[in-house]
């Protein structure tokens, strides 16, 4: 390939360095009146009345709206696609403003106002009576009977969900035991039971959750939004103003961050009906860091009640999850996050007779858990890991051998929904880890330590879905457009939110069509009026699913163009290709006959091609013979082995015709005058897996209960990466995450149900000087089902952080901490209790 | 209780006042309202919207800009205090022909640019180094870069950035 | 926008207490760094502001005829860092201001301000306590000066009236000249965090054969003797069983001072251990011991969600023998290099000090900790 996989600039930096980019608020009319939420003052209850009178004299106060006045509408907020089945659809559990309070400061009354310090009055201003319940912010308080339910007219208790995932359908904990015994004999099999405990934690985009919406000429309530999720979100806004899709817009700038948090609907569906009900006046809602930590959206703080049977000589026999995950207040994402706790739980490791995950999801009065980067797996990885570093620490198993031993193993297909690791690369990971941080070295240097500093090294490995079929719907749609120029627009509705993804398409783009990046203008800006439907930045999807929609979307563009030029040129379009902003002779290679290899050797097929040099390789979907390659359409039963494109030798000739010519023809020919364009779907109907590992090397100070972090590798195998410099970037923040996951951020809450420390000074993510430096190292496998290789990178480098970080921490003073974060608090009681300090 | 708009509508603010500023490079007097940050003044009335609000509280760093050539949150600087005073921010660092300062290329070289919703003010302490006229360790550099947040990037590659316009080579 | 009423910039200190004086709502403003957080969220507003933000003659440090430091309240942390008479005499001062939020806050933020919070986890509260600093408070009525260990009454108060501005901050020469420090911040990060502990430890080295002139003079020290002749014996087997030597060998603690931020709901003084620890070897095992024990019951340190009494006890005391070993690796010429890590060079004997260093002192400068962070980090960083 000779765009992707280099290491191009981001086509946004230049407008990032010198502000040029526009963020939402950046383009909201300075006119614009603000909007303030006024937040409940308890944690769980109902709003008996509001008195609005002294807060509407306030000078500057424009309109109050309290949570009695707004539609009597339930809608969901996930930023799911939506399902036409009715039992698949989000919950819909929430209206713009609830007169049923399930968390401290819920989303009671909105005071529109000139400005903040007016609205800021009439919120002092308003009389709120409500009617009190003990609140609870923990699962097991909960799930005692005489917890309030929190939606009655949904469940008739806080348990929303329950699920059983199993290796096979007859396996069973008890029996395996049972069987084990047999097998191996009573006293070469243990057993393992533990809990382990993963907290709250907000996302902390720099750019918080922010929106601007005024109701056009035309109509349409348009709102600018932060948003990962535009057409979503439109179809939400719709939901919960009862209004027809159609008469909502959603535009999406760029975007400060999101990490799954705008992977949901926030406040937009409020501030859109602000507007309409001020007369379709502009108003701005922007939230707080406040209100963007506690009343938006969290990860899942998850309980993980665990077991494990294995032999005495490091063979892992069977474990069972029975897990619960936090939900707070309201559904947001639902079930599907404990889902993946439990899937990959399960998928991990391969047990040799089975493996059992159960997790529920209760609603308690917290903040409302949702998406957030890896959705579930790092809280699934964190039980898991733990689990097997203990493991291995109670029996003298050395960790990386146990996990080479036992781990998912090649060809892995998950037996629930078929998602099939087709390049696997686990073990090499492994290898690759172990050899950079010098494992065998330092786990001999750091055995049996005494003293107030002590060393340790740990690891912690992890698989990870791409997107999300079969459990959903993958589509996406991308539109071409050929300039006078011979340039071209790329419009999609996959979203920048700070990942690369603008670069990345641009690059696949340029590839697919043989049209050069600097020619290639993707839009960044998303407009629902006018992008290609896309459901979003979400999973670690875009790269793969709109990927194939902008390969698919650039081949038709390229056969288009070709067409065209041989219109021109009067040669037949199988001796045409593109190459550098022309249409050159097709050289195809003599002797060398293009057929599939069904062999499978790798795990999956590939296009022998005769060529020994990868240089002189090209992608081979406008060969004759082979054409594109489609899945479904292969010939022998190796449907699911085989790669969609294949390897031929295609080479470009003499230069005939420059695309500027050809454009600039096609545009203005009397004789043939064509707009070329290409627009598509990709309904995806492929996953595969990415995976990789943590090895952390640290130093614990006993006596002040600091951690801190020597060396810290991840290491990736997520294909071909399309950009091995953005991919760096993009492991190099996920590290940073998993280390605040790890030793310091948590959101707290009091008795009352009352958020404790929902800012930036009091929640803890790194700063520089909490960051040691990172390093990344990548294995390239060459995935069969991605559209240039390429699996999933955006979500998993936060996986496996905390988990090796934790299990550094029991390799250096053999105290196990059992719950995150691994704050200096608790690893201080922690080792009092264990007497080394 | 169905919900009315209300006659009122018109804020009353203090009067304002005026303040003589120069700000990338141009001199400006300004009718302000005393109760503005520097960040509402920037942002508002100059439409210099690089200065990001991200917390308003000085805790995240994505206001800063340079007040006689120190790097300050603008979030806590109310703008009577700037009277008199020199302001930078990033849509002042280009050159007049379009040319970037050397910490702007530095971030883009470096990939160093994610979201890059906390990318101006890091640029401007950047800026603020290079003036200082000497190097800095790797070290002193995460230290100096601290009040700045950044969720995207690990900090890493800004600080190869910043090493290569003011580190030790 | 911040809530606020009136706002008024004030010409001069008078200018600025005449019109706090006239107007029952005005606030005095300085860096803005706490002022306006509060003002944000909600307190006090539609309050009145007068500004001391732009008056030139409450910023700088300066060093009167009589030795006196004089620090102006609106220098910003930056400026006293970077100040040449604080590097020089109160480098200590300038490491403990230099971990307040992040730079940038420290560009903002006053010394002043810090002070007048009345917080007891400002960064700069148990070093000035250590000082012994003098404030002088001018109001309508005319000036008055409160030592800084009588300033506060309460957490987030102290005795300054809403119409008066602390205009000066003095430090004694007696209560600088040779002395050597270390201020250690405890945090949860290392950065943009308010302290979980402060902990600031002043020692006073003079060469141990003055002490020996003297013996037995200073009967302050008799109870802890007991104590110490056995805690030097464990400690000597401890030294037996191969653990470095401990610094400061040939001098001793002529005065030792130890200050606390949110070991109580004030900064606070441990006088009582400081008492016991007077006139000790400064290369003795059984300092750390004392120290420790005896710190512990200075202090009144409460649970709260940021952090449990039982964890700030551990900190109180670990972080006490940090400090004062690293004090005492200051005043003996050496210690952690970093910013403002020098002993004062006013100290006479200084040069002669670092000469008569034994090897094995030199050695334990870099080792006393087993080659790890003291805790002092870089020239006292905070410590996360």
């Amino acid at each position: 390939m000779e765009v992707v996989g280099k290491s191009m600039k981001r086509v946004d930096a230049f407008g990032k360095v010198t502000g040029e980019a526009k963020y939402t608020n950046d383009l909201c009319p300075k006119d614009a009146l603000i909007a303030h939420v006024v937040h409940s003052t308890i944690a769980n209850g109902e709003v008996l009345s509001i008195d609005t009178s002294e807060a509407e004299k306030v000078p500057g106060v424009v309109k109050i709206v309290t949570c009695f006045d707004v539609p009597d509408i339930q809608f969901p907020t996930a930023g799911h696609p939506w399902s036409v089945e009715a039992a698949h659809q989000d919950i819909a559990d929430r209206k713009l403003l609830n007169t049923r309070v399930r968390l401290y400061g819920d989303d009671i009354a909105a005071i529109v106002g000139v400005d903040n310090v007016a609205c800021e009055r009439a919120e002092r201003l308003l009389k709120i009576e409500y009617k009190e319940y003990p609140p609870f912010t923990t699962v097991e308080d909960a799930l005692k009977p005489e917890a309030t339910p929190l939606h009655p007219d949904l469940r008739k208790t806080n348990e929303l969900i329950h699920t059983s995932f199993k290796s096979s359908p007859d396996y069973d904990y008890e029996q395996a035991k049972e069987r084990a015994i047999r097998e191996y004999g009573a006293e070469h099999v243990r057993e393992y039971e533990q809990t382990y405990r993963t907290q709250r934690v907000s996302h902390c985009h720099i750019e918080v959750a922010t929106s601007w919406a005024y109701v056009d000429v035309n109509g349409k309530v348009t709102v600018t939004a932060s948003t990962q999720i535009p057409h979503i979100m439109r179809r939400v806004i719709a939901q919960a103003l009862g209004w027809p899709v159609g008469k909502v817009r959603v535009i999406k700038p760029y975007l400060g961050g999101g990490f799954g948090n705008k992977q949901d609907i926030l406040y937009e569906p409020l501030n859109a009906y602000l507007s309409v009900v001020c007369g379709g006046r502009c108003v701005c809602l922007e939230t707080t860091r406040e209100e963007c930590i506690s009343q938006t959206r969290v990860r899942h703080a998850v309980i993980g009640k665990t077991k494990a049977l294995y032999t005495t000589d490091g063979h892992l026999l069977a474990r069972t999850l029975d897990g619960y995950a936090n939900k707070g207040a309201y559904a947001s994402h639902g079930h599907a996050i404990a889902a993946s706790v439990a899937t990959v739980y399960k998928d991990l490791y391969n047990d040799a007779y089975g493996c059992r995950a159960d997790m529920t999801t209760v609603f308690t009065n917290s903040a409302s858990a949702g998406a957030m980067r890896a959705y579930g797996v790092p809280q699934s990885v964190f039980l898991a890991d733990c689990q097997i570093d203990d493991i291995c620490h109670r029996e003298g198993f050395d960790p990386l051998k146990f996990r080479m031993d036992n781990c998912v193993g090649k060809g892995f297909r998950d037996p629930g929904n078929g998602i099939t690791y087709y390049s696997y690369s686990m073990k090499e990971c492994m290898r690759r880890g172990a050899e950079y941080i010098h494992w065998d070295e330092k786990r001999k240097a750091y055995a049996n330590q005494t003293g107030p500093i002590r060393h340790g090294v740990g690891m912690s490995i992890f698989m990870y879905k791409v997107g999300v079929y079969p459990i959903s719907l993958e589509t996406s749609s991308a539109r071409m457009i050929l300039n006078q120029d011979g340039s071209i627009q790329v419009e999609l509705s996959a979203t920048e939110i700070g990942q690369g993804a603008d670069t990345v398409f641009t690059q696949m783009a340029s590839e697919t069509t043989g049209i050069t990046p600097d020619k290639v203008y993707i839009v960044s800006t998303q407009d629902t009026d006018l992008s290609p439907f896309d459901t979003g930045a979400y999973a670690s999807r875009q790269s793969f699913v709109t990927g194939k929609a902008v390969k698919k979307c650039g081949l038709e563009l390229r056969n288009r163009i070709l067409d065209y030029a041989s219109y021109m040129l009067g040669r037949p379009v199988e001796e045409l290709m593109i190459h550098d902003n022309n249409i050159c002779e097709r050289i195809l290679p003599e002797g060398a006959p293009v057929q599939a290899d069904l062999s499978a050797e790798n795990g999956y097929g590939y296009i022998a091609d005769g060529s020994k040099d990868e240089n002189d390789r090209y992608e081979g979907w406008l060969d004759a013979d082979v054409k594109q390659w489609n899945i479904d359409d292969l010939p022998s039963g190796k449907k699911s082995i085989l790669r969609d494109t294949g390897k031929i030798l295609a080479r470009p000739g003499k230069v005939l015709l420059s695309m500027k010519d050809l454009a600039e023809n096609a545009f203005y020919s009397l004789d043939r005058s064509e707009h070329i364009t290409a627009e598509v779907t990709n309904h995806c109907k492929e996953n595969t897996y990415a995976s990789g590992c943590t090895f952390a090397d640290i130093t614990v100070d006993m006596e002040m209960g600091t951690v801190k972090i020597d060396h810290l590798v991840n290491v990736h195998d997520s294909g071909t990466l399309l950009n091995p410099q953005l991919a760096e970037a993009q492991v190099h923040g996920g590290m940073a995450m998993g280390i605040g996951y790890a030793l310091s951020e948590e959101l707290l809450y009091n008795e009352k149900g009352r958020p404790l420390n929902n800012n930036l000074l009091d929640f803890k993510i790194p700063t520089a000087l909490d960051v040691p430096d990172l390093k990344a190292i990548f294995l390239q496998m060459d995935d069969p089902m991605g559209p240039y290789g390429n699996k999933a990178l955006g979500e998993p480098p936060v996986i496996s952080v905390a988990p090796a970080i934790r299990n550094a921490i029991l390799n250096a003073t053999g105290v196990a901490m059992n719950e995150l974060p691994m704050t200096q608090q608790r690893l201080v009681a922690a080792f009092q209790q264990h007497g080394l300090i | 209780m169905a919900a009315k708009t209300l006659a009122a509508g018109k804020a009353v603010s203090i009067m304002l006042e005026i303040v003589h500023m120069t700000v990338n490079g141009e001199e400006k007097e300004l009718a302000v309202d005393p109760r503005e940050s520097l960040l509402d003044t920037l942002r508002n009335r100059l439409n210099l919207t690089s200065v990001k609000r991200g917390c308003g509280v000085g805790e995240c760093g994505a206001c800063t800009v340079l007040i006689d050539g120190t790097a300050v949150d603008s979030c806590l600087y109310l703008t009577m205090w700037a009277e008199g005073k020199h302001i930078l921010t990033v849509e002042g660092l280009k050159s007049p022909t379009g040319e970037l300062n050397e910490v702007q290329q530095a971030f883009i070289d470096e990939a160093a640019v994610q979201c890059g919703f906390c990318t101006p003010g890091l640029i401007l302490t950047g800026v603020e180094l290079v003036n200082s006229g000497r190097k800095y360790t790797r070290e002193e550099l995460r230290k100096l870069i601290s009040g700045h947040l950044c969720r995207c990037t690990g900090y890493e590659n800004i600080l190869n950035a910043l090493e290569k316009v003011v580190g030790y080579h | 926008m911040y809530d606020i009423e009136n706002y008024y910039e004030a010409k001069s200190v008078e200018d600025a207490i005449a019109h706090l004086a006239a107007d029952e709502k005005a606030e005095v403003i300085a860096g803005g760094t706490d002022v306006l957080v509060k003002l944000r969220a909600g307190k006090d507003v539609g309050c009145d502001l007068v500004s001391i933000h732009e008056i030139p003659e409450l910023k700088g440090v300066d060093r009167l005829t009589d030795g006196t430091i004089v620090i102006g309240p609106a220098t910003c942390f930056t400026d006293i860092t970077n100040d040449p008479i604080i590097q020089e005499s109160l480098p200590y001062l300038g490491e403990a201001v230099d971990t307040v939020g992040g730079p940038q806050i420290r560009n903002m933020g006053t010394i002043g301000g810090n002070l007048c919070n009345g917080a007891t986890s400002a960064d700069s509260g148990a070093t000035m306590q250590t000082l012994d600093a003098t404030l002088v408070l001018q109001g309508p009525e005319g000036s008055r000066e409160v030592p800084v260990t009588e300033f506060y009454t309460g957490p987030g108060r102290t005795v300054r009236k809403r119409d008066e501005v602390l205009i000066a901050i003095l430090v004694k020469p007696e209560d600088y000249i040779g002395y050597s420090g270390c201020y250690i911040k405890y945090g949860k990060r290392r950065s943009m965090e308010i302290a979980t502990l402060g902990c600031c430890v002043r020692v006073k080295l003079e060469a141990a054969d003055a002490k020996q002139a003297e013996a037995g003079e200073t009967g302050g020290t008799q109870d802890s003797s007991v104590t110490r002749r056995e805690d030097a014996a464990s400690t000597e087997q401890k030294n037996a069983a191969g653990s470095p030597a401990l610094p400061g060998a040939g001098f001793r603690l002529a005065d030792v001072r130890i200050g606390y931020g949110v070991a109580a709901p004030t900064p606070i003084r441990c006088r009582k251990t400081e008492q016991m620890l007077k006139g000790m070897a400064a290369d003795d095992p059984a300092i750390y011991d004392i120290i420790a024990t005896h710190v512990e019951e200075e202090v009144h340190p409460r649970s709260s969600w940021r952090a449990s009494k039982e964890f700030r006890v551990q900190l109180i005391r670990e972080m006490a023998k940090r400090a004062l070993e690293q004090a005492i690796l200051r005043g003996t010429g050496k210690g952690t290099p970093g910013a403002g890590d020098f002993p004062p060079v006013e100290l006479g004997r200084e040069q002669e000090m670092r000469e008569t260093m034994t090897q094995g002192a030199a050695e334990a400068a870099g080792t006393a900790d087993g080659g790890e962070d003291t805790g002092c980090g870089k020239g006292g960083e905070h410590h996360a």
